[in-house]
């Protein structure tokens, strides 16, 4: 089975995030980027997949900055091939254009599953998986947590989660898109040393990204912090007056006798 | 009809989800503005009676069909792209769940109309619509000016009041059979229950959730005493179900279960907007936390910014001894 | 009568050649089973450890002559065995001082033989002393051993289940050495003694024992046989002799030999300074027993079981799945098994090999338990070198990425923010905010001490208020010093010794490009992890600095007296030696004499100074899932157990910030909250300037 794994950088949120001067768009200054967590799921399910199943797993990257390392990283955890695809994207680039990117890429890529995150933090137009599955009339699915193949690989059983802890178990001929939520494993550890290994004694695969006339059909006029409208009354004080205040509030309320 | 408002409505197993009234009340809203007609799309089978409760809207398309009993992506996605083709509403909202995700990304691509997904709020000022999406784990709001004569909007549940959608009324009903679809390439299976647990949490009082601040499973009875001295139970969030430390009907979540007890107790959440939709709910919200800047300090009512090793104890202790 | 003895005494010619056949053949046994493992060790890799050969030399002379080791914290077994020792080492020279004069001098010029005389009187005595001192020691460590039964004896292994393994091999072993050289012992007497009785020459008065001896075969009456049971007795005496130099080396008898050779080869630096991966290196860690140094190999065979290391081991002590002793036995086991030399006598299970030894041969949670305290190593009486095997062993387990889910996580974020919190880079230095001066930014301005704070001094909220009281008595003091900010990672002590090398080289790259742009006369460190790899791992790396801890440049500070203090304090204190700061980078006295000039009542506990006993949240335990058994205190609640045995202890006083984070939370879990307060050095210094 090939598997294609696209992943994608977005800032990381343990750092603040700060507004810049025009108010529309993220202070890239002090963002640092990471992988996607839900992409590093995507991934550990591709390469669990390919361990039982056997197959090849490419990952495939739009290069929006401080992806190389990332790709390394796949490669060191097994993935066999990594293409970082080149353009002008250290702005950020919206869920539609990269669907659009990719789906043109992908024409040269043999692909019989594609998994990826369920979403990303910075999905405002969309989830690049699902959009990319209908630019290519692929059956998607999203909110998985389980794949399996079936049909004598000529399909795959994916679980989709509802809330409730439900879960649907649906067939899904292949070539299909999943949005992953979460892989069966946890994702793995990538030993530094490996990753400085592979950085050196393999090479990134490079494609440039064709032109696309795709928009994310919104513009941002504004970017801001939630006005906190409510907001906790902080309780001060030692571990013991903290611990009286609240059995006094409980109490007040019913919780608890005083 | 290009002025109309069209609501997706969700619902599973018979049950018409809250997130759909909540999009009927906001739907309500915005027909008012743009002056057209609210719509409510309706798809399954055998589900025409659920059509009764959908009297906020001015009319219910139903579209049933046996390859429409069970939801999937992609028979129900065809059948609203054929509806939503021919209709041409102004906005669209679909609820941004797991089966919404797929119908909202999906029809913005077959239908190559725009969408803003993660949608808080939405207004329409003298034809103008503008979305406002909650991205970045919640840390920022952003307000977009959404193009096209059609738009498609994916509401997060939890924005709008559920109550203003479940208005009595008579709507016309319009059946709509679907688009033949004769090799599915996405087949309904089966559905999964969760094992049946011990305590069902959406009808506990009081609820005292962990979060990743416990730092190991050794230490959840340090919390189980506390739910006991409260009477209540203990809960989750997704982390600690991951990690196998809880069981998944423990699960508070936009995955789990939705709770609303009179009592919920955070105790080492920081408050991923997957969890506070949650429980957002609660009556009474109490958030333990060292991270000064968690979010769950947002939506709780009293927060105490501490070790939870260093209250957690003696509040158990002291709730013990004033009984 | 010109005092000698007659070798062979009344021995028939065919008796003689019998003997010497008899010891040709035993000393081929011999050479055989140590050819066995002399290759057994040749299979390991090179350790370079012959550099400062003469020094080596006496140091292994005095130590091994003293017996140091042994008698380090336990005198009386230490006494015993010196007494075993130099019995033996004195019986063995006198045999070859006879085997010299016999078979060489005689047969070259009689007339130069010279066990006889004044030489031969004070030979009798010095044997016959350095004899009984000799059996009498056996006797005590057999008393010690069946009668007393101390804990470093039992057996039993934490790291297996009870009834998967015995351990009668090693029992029969134990036994059969110490009876074979007991017996070897007594006889020597019963021989001497039957021929003293036979004879009566008036010299051998000087064989002060055998003499007696021979008054007692009087009083029992057997002198009149005394001729017959004096071959008989030397016979048995021989045998049982040559029976115990061929059994050496296929038993426990070899750790005579190897136990010399591994004290003359121990590294000083041994887990202070840990191996980096060799350039090129493929794998990390070690995954087969070829990728042992022999030096290793010969650590294997040079343990006794004395279960000194098992004994200090805090894992052990908490009930964690690991005993350095049974770690090392578990190797020896498998190195017998696979390449030869083995012992006669063995340990049985039932081994399911999967051919790994990380995470096979070894379990992953016994290798995962240690705290890299380094107790086992200093408590060692025979150099063997645990903590740098387990690093070995864990580095192959990351490698294979097999580790415990938080560790996963910590490593992560080490890798990605530089800090074991997962916090942003930018917050490091955030906790200066609440002080009322500004700490310099080593980064742009020289200073005189460039301080390393470390991550859980500048990002655990409930220390920070600790760090900033540093920076206050730095600056009350007049010290000129700094910070690096932002530019501060992870000095990675921790990380390297959890095994995942990769990131701890990236770290001191990091490290070490700052450090290398900022200007500064030496580094002074709050954290003694962060002390020990700064001092002796990042040389290797190219960063030299000196490196102090606060206490020895505060403790010139205060002794030179420039800052009055406002008052003394009161009241008795104990004083933790940190892992790190006593066994690691040996600064006991420093922190000691600065309490006492407090004016605090310093009562050591019993475990202290290099003895010190590990809080448990070293070697990255501190981000690991606990895996010890329920019920049996943490580390930390044994040590405040210890502390509360001192009468009337106030202040349990500590110098590293995982100290203070561990202890304040075993004072609170082991319910003693109240009893005793745990404060940093720091907190103490402050109290008493102003």
């Amino acid at each position: 089975m090939n598997i294609v794994v696209p992943v994608k950088m977005v800032p990381d949120l343990v750092e603040e995030l700060e507004v810049d001067a025009t108010g529309r768009a993220l202070d890239r200054s002090f963002l640092k980027l990471r992988i996607n967590e839900f992409d590093e799921h995507a991934l550990e399910e591709a390469l669990l997949l390919k361990a039982k199943h056997g197959g090849t797993v490419t990952v495939l990257a739009l290069d929006t900055g401080e992806v190389d390392e990332t790709l390394f990283t796949c490669l060191a955890k097994g993935a066999d091939r990594a293409i970082k695809i080149t353009g002008q994207f250290q702005d950020g680039v919206s869920s539609h254009a990269a669907a659009a990117v990719l789906a043109r890429v992908l024409g040269s890529i043999p692909h019989d599953l594609i998994l990826t995150g369920v979403q990303a933090a910075d999905d405002r137009d969309g989830q690049v998986g699902i959009l990319l599955a209908s630019t290519l009339d692929l059956p998607h699915v999203s909110v998985v947590s389980g794949v399996e193949p079936a049909a004598g690989g000529k399909a795959v059983t994916a679980r989709q989660e509802y809330a409730g802890g439900i879960m649907a178990e649906l067939e899904v001929d292949l070539p299909a898109v999943l949005g992953i939520q979460a892989a069966r494993e946890a994702p793995r550890y990538a030993p530094v040393s490996k990753v400085r290994q592979v950085m050196k004694t393999q090479k990134l695969e490079e494609v440039a990204a064709p032109a696309v006339e795709v928009g994310a059909g919104s513009t941002v006029s504004r970017l801001a912090k939630p006005e906190t409208g409510g907001r906790a009354e902080i309780l001060e004080g030692s571990p013991e007056e903290v611990a009286d205040r609240l059995v006094a509030i409980l109490a007040e309320r019913g919780f608890a006798k005083r | 009809m290009a002025n109309d408002i069209a609501v997706v409505i969700e619902h599973l197993e018979g049950k018409v989800a809250d997130i759909s009234f909540e999009m009927l009340g906001k739907g309500r809203e915005l027909a008012k503005a743009s002056g057209g007609q609210l719509l409510a799309l309706l798809l399954g089978h055998g589900v025409k009676g659920l059509a009764a409760e959908l009297g906020c809207a001015d009319g219910v398309i139903v579209s049933e069909h046996e390859t429409l009993r069970h939801y999937t992506p992609e028979a129900h996605k065809q059948a609203l792209a054929a509806i939503l083709k021919a209709r041409a509403p102004r906005v669209t909202l679909v609820a941004n769940t797991a089966m919404g995700m797929d119908l909202a990304a999906g029809l913005s691509g077959s239908l190559g109309w725009s969408l803003c997904a993660y949608c808080r709020d939405a207004r329409l000022t003298d034809g103008r619509l503008t979305a406002v999406s909650q991205i970045y784990g919640g840390k920022l709001l952003a307000d977009a000016d959404v193009e096209g004569p059609s738009t498609i909007l994916s509401i997060l549940a939890g924005s709008f009041p559920a109550e203003a959608g479940k208005a009595a009324g008579n709507p016309r009903v319009e059946e709509v059979p679907p688009p033949p679809l004769d090799k599915p390439r996405i087949r309904f299976k089966r559905l999964i229950q969760p094992e049946a647990g011990d305590v069902d949490i959406t009808r506990q009082a009081v609820l005292v959730s962990v979060g990743r601040g416990i730092q190991s499973k050794d230490n959840i009875p340090v919390v189980e005493e506390l739910a006991q001295a409260l009477g209540g139970a203990l809960s989750a969030s997704r982390p600690i179900v991951d990690q196998g430390w809880l069981p998944k009907t423990r699960q508070v979540g936009k995955s789990g279960m939705t709770v609303k007890p009179k009592l919920y107790v955070a105790v080492g959440i920081s408050g991923a907007p997957e969890h506070i939709e949650g429980m957002r709910g609660a009556e009474l919200i109490v958030a333990i936390n060292t991270d000064p800047n968690a979010p769950i300090f947002n939506v709780a009512h009293y927060g105490v910014v501490s070790d939870l090793f260093d209250v957690i104890p003696l509040l158990a202790e002291k709730l013990k001894a004033s009984k | 009568m010109v005092p000698a003895r007659e070798v062979f005494r009344n021995f028939p010619a065919p008796l003689i050649v019998a003997f010497y056949l008899l010891s040709a053949l035993a000393i081929l046994v011999f050479c055989y089973g140590a050819w066995l493992r002399i290759r057994k060790y040749r299979r390991g890799r090179p350790a370079h450890r012959t550099a400062h050969l003469w020094r080596r030399l006496g140091g292994a002379a005095t130590s091994i002559g003293s017996h140091s080791t042994l008698t380090k914290r336990n005198v009386a077994t230490g006494v015993a065995h010196f007494g075993i020792f130099w019995g033996f080492v004195a019986l063995f020279i006198g045999t070859v001082i006879i085997m010299i004069d016999y078979d060489m001098v005689r047969l070259v010029n009689p007339a130069w033989r010279f066990w006889r005389g004044t030489f031969y009187l004070w030979y009798s005595i010095t044997l016959d002393v350095l004899g009984a001192a000799f059996v009498v020691g056996l006797g005590a460590m057999m008393a010690r051993r069946w009668w007393v039964r101390p804990g470093a004896l039992d057996y039993s292994r934490p790291d297996r289940a009870a009834g998967s393994y015995s351990r009668a091999g090693y029992v029969a072993d134990d036994r059969l050495f110490l009876w074979l050289l007991f017996w070897i012992g007594l006889t020597g007497y019963l021989v001497e003694g039957l021929r003293i009785t036979a004879d009566r020459p008036a010299f051998e008065r000087w064989s002060v024992v055998g003499w007696q001896v021979a008054n007692l075969f009087d009083l029992a009456g057997v002198t009149g046989f005394a001729n017959p049971l004096h071959l008989a007795g030397w016979w048995v005496h021989a045998l049982l002799a040559l029976a115990f130099v061929a059994y050496i080396p296929y038993s426990k008898a070899i750790h005579m030999v190897v136990d010399i050779a591994n004290l003359l080869f121990k590294d000083e630096r041994a887990g202070k300074r840990l191996p980096a991966v060799p350039e090129g290196a493929e794998a990390q860690g070690y995954e087969t027993l070829a990728d042992f140094t022999w030096k290793e190999l010969l650590d294997l065979d040079a343990c006794t079981k004395c279960g000194r290391c098992h004994t200090a081991c805090p894992a052990r002590a908490s009930g964690a799945p690991l005993s350095p002793r049974d770690l090392i036995l578990e190797l020896r086991e498998h190195a017998e098994a696979t390449l030869g030399g083995s012992s006669w006598l063995h340990e049985t299970s039932g081994r399911e090999g999967n051919g790994k030894v990380a995470g096979g041969v070894i379990k992953a949670e016994t290798l995962w338990a240690c705290t890299t305290c380094l107790a086992c190593v200093e408590a060692c009486p025979v150099g063997i070198e645990h903590v740098p095997l387990i690093v070995q062993l864990r580095r192959r387990l990351v490698g294979e990425g097999a580790l415990d889910a938080n560790l996963q996580g910590v490593l992560e974020k080490l890798g990605r923010y530089g800090n074991s919190f997962g916090q942003s880079e930018r917050l490091r230095g955030r906790w200066t905010q609440g002080l009322p001066f500004k700490v310099k930014d080593a980064r742009k301005e020289p200073v005189e001490y460039l301080w390393f704070v470390g991550d859980y001094a500048s990002y655990d909220p409930s220390l920070q208020e600790l760090t900033r009281a540093v920076a206050r008595v730095f600056q009350r003091l007049g010290l000129d010093f700094g910070i690096l900010y932002d530019g501060e990672k992870n000095a990675g002590n921790d990380v390297r010794r959890v095994g995942e090398e990769g990131l701890y080289q990236l770290l001191v790259e990091k490290n070490l490009a700052v450090l290398g742009k900022a200007q500064f006369k030496e580094i002074i460190t709050t954290d003694p992890h962060s002390y020990n790899t700064l001092r002796f791992e990042y040389p290797e790396f190219g960063g030299a600095f000196r490196v102090r801890h606060y206490t020895e440049v505060l403790g010139e500070r205060l002794a030179a007296g420039r800052v009055p203090f406002a008052r003394r304090l009161e009241g008795v204190a104990t004083y933790h030696d940190p892992c790190y700061l006593s066994r690691y980078t040996e600064v006991t006295e420093a922190p000691r004499e600065i309490l006492k000039r407090l004016g605090l009542m310093l009562v050591e506990m019993g475990r202290n100074r290099a003895n010190s006993f590990c809080c448990g949240a070293g070697g990255g335990r501190i981000w690991m899932g606990d895996t010890r058994t329920p019920g049996i205190p943490t580390p930390s609640e044994q040590r405040i157990r210890e502390a509360l045995e001192i009468p009337d202890v106030r202040y349990f006083v500590v110098a590293c910030p995982k100290d203070v984070t561990m202890y304040r939370d075993a004072v609170k879990t082991s319910g003693h909250e109240g009893r005793i307060e745990v404060k940093e050095l720091i907190e103490l210094i402050e109290q008493v300037l102003e």
